[in-house]
């Protein structure tokens, strides 16, 4: 039984076919690497993968059973988190707060509900462990680092024990030493048995993670292969057209 | 070089006491003292039990309607209509009470009154997408104009049967303390503890922060928007019943300029006009800083027509003051 799979997607926006019969898939415990040029249909795919939009046809299963996401909160619910490219942390909060956001741990104290900060500073500091950084719970994202900035990011996914990870280009815009850190961060999620599949533009941290990598151009997907059975050369013909399909 | 979680969790990069000397309504305090030390040199009346008690009581009303603007700047908002709805507020109450009806239904009807306008703010601001300074500016215009259609331009003095209660309510004191001041001195407290330790005060400050974000993690931040409007105008409802009852009148211009002072004390205090910082302890001082200020030109002898002045220059000091904070820190 595949633990993430999608059917036949497709998307129309009124006359523009943004995707048309994307079949993925992924197991558990797995990195794939999604590549493709600008308007390739990435961001649409994560975006039905991730709740935001409804595909105009076509299946999403989740360990053997079709699912529907009609918003984000919907696909964490069932198990699928997103760490957005921007992030989507709150500067003027501490690090604990932002993996905790919408979610906060509550201590009841007569007939009121308070926040109860020492479980989420414990809560957040064991997943930083467990994601071997050294990111503070206490700390103001403000005053963090890009690679922490992930790893706060990425904790917030743990919260919900969640079967699949999607990254939305995490290596885009930070030095190439807090890469490293990310990408070991993504070897953790695998480790734990997560499945995660990770868009990016940049082959060599493709080539560094993922078991499996899937080439989209055009809103569909032309190739999808082991990564041990490609090579570099050929995933950027198959980005650009020079390859056709493989 | 392994450590427990455990420690890790207890880490913090700036130590309480560091916290504190850092943030600005500490500076805040420290120059209030610093004016109360000189005034008690310059005037032999600055000290007096009875100045204090009209100090205390006159910003309460300010530092009552600052609390729930403090929500509002914390969420990237703003608020100018509050001094209109002082005004209406307080005609309704006044208008019900003159019509022979019980204090409770005269207060009910003015916080109604508050809360609609309220409502419609932050409908528009939160579900039609308005900006928060337009929609605002709207309702400082219709609420103060509706106060005047309502008033027929007539001050209202007479409150019917529950008259002395107002009066009590408004003007009276505990335990030496003016009413105003005590309630405001419970409401700093509640909100202190309402900004740090509620899931609603700790949503007030993701939206000021990224809103984005707090909607992704699945805040809901339409109404969380709603919410604060309605609770500035709840406040501004308050702060007139109590005005009308300290007063003994009923008047559309009551409120006129809140507005003013009213943002420059949360501001004063550390809310930021780009949102994601204030709090509670801020607005209470930023708003003592202001009476305090007014009343020691009053007492040097200075035309009391510079206030403007001042708490103009002040709010302008104060952004100033938070920009250069903001450059240092990151």
């Amino acid at each position: 039984m595949r633990l993430f799979e999608l059917r036949g997607i497709s998307k129309k926006f009124g006359a523009i076919q943004a995707l048309t019969e994307v079949d993925l898939k992924i197991d558990a415990g797995e990195v794939l690497g999604l590549m493709g040029d600008n308007g390739a249909g990435k961001s649409t795919l994560i975006k039905v993968m991730a709740g935001n939009f409804l595909p105009s046809s076509g299946e999403i299963w989740l360990k053997g059973e079709r699912v529907e996401f009609h918003n984000p909160v919907d696909a964490r619910k069932k198990g699928v988190e997103v760490v957005y490219q921007d992030l989507a942390l709150c500067d003027n909060l501490t690090a604990a707060e932002n993996v905790f956001l919408g979610r906060e741990a509550h201590r009841r104290i007569g007939p009121f509900n308070f926040i109860h900060y020492a479980a989420m500073f414990r809560e957040a500091a064991r997943h930083f462990a467990e994601l071997k950084s050294e990111t503070r719970p206490r700390d103001f994202v403000k005053q963090m680092s890009g690679g922490q900035r992930q790893a706060v990011a990425i904790a917030r996914t743990r919260l919900s024990d969640p079967d699949i990870v999607l990254m939305d280009e995490p290596t885009a815009a930070i030095s190439v030493r807090q890469v490293a850190e990310v990408l070991d961060l993504i070897r953790r999620l695998r480790d734990q048995n997560v499945a995660v599949i990770l868009i990016s533009h940049r082959m060599p941290d493709v080539f560094a993670v993922c078991d499996h990598v899937s080439v989209m151009r055009r809103g569909k997907v032309v190739a999808d292969k082991p990564i041990g059975q490609t090579s570099p050369e050929e995933v950027t013909g198959l980005i650009t057209g020079a390859i056709e399909t493989a | 070089m392994s450590v427990s979680s455990e420690e890790i969790a207890q880490r913090r990069e700036n130590s309480p006491l560091r916290t504190m000397v850092r943030s600005q309504p500490f500076w805040v305090t420290v120059a209030l003292a610093m004016i109360c030390v000189v005034m008690s040199q310059i005037s032999n009346v600055f000290f007096t039990e009875d100045n204090f008690f009209n100090v205390t009581r006159n910003f309460a009303f300010i530092g009552i309607i600052a609390m729930g603007m403090t929500a509002v700047i914390i969420t990237g908002g703003i608020d100018l209509s509050v001094g209109s709805v002082v005004g209406l507020s307080g005609i309704v109450t006044g208008l019900v009470l003159n019509a022979g009806h019980s204090l409770w239904a005269g207060i009910a009807a003015g916080l109604l009154t508050a809360l609609l306008c309220g409502l419609v703010n932050g409908l528009l601001i939160a579900y039609v997408r308005l900006s928060s300074f337009i929609v605002t500016l709207g309702m400082f215009g219709i609420a103060r104009s509706l106060a005047q259609v309502l008033s027929e331009n007539h001050m209202i003095y007479e409150f019917g049967p529950d008259e002395k209660l107002l009066f009590a309510l408004g003007g009276g004191t505990i335990y030496g303390f003016a009413n105003p001041f005590i309630l405001l001195a419970v409401l700093t407290v509640v909100f202190m503890i309402v900004f740090r330790y509620t899931t609603w005060g700790r949503w007030v400050f993701a939206l000021g922060g990224n809103e984005h974000a707090a909607h992704l993690t699945g805040v809901p931040v339409n109404r969380m928007k709603l919410s604060v409007y309605m609770l500035s105008a709840l406040m501004a409802g308050i702060s007139a019943v109590l005005l009308v009852g300290w007063q003994g009148a009923a008047i559309n211009a009551m409120g006129t300029g809140y507005e003013l002072r009213v943002i420059a004390s949360s501001v004063i205090g550390g809310a930021d006009l780009m949102g994601g910082a204030g709090g509670a302890y801020g607005a209470f001082i930023g708003a003592a800083l202001i009476e305090v200020i007014r009343n020691s030109l009053l007492l040097a002898g200075v035309d009391a027509n510079w206030e403007g002045t001042f708490v103009g220059l002040f709010i302008v000091f104060a952004v100033l003051l938070s920009k250069f904070r903001g450059m240092r820190s990151g």
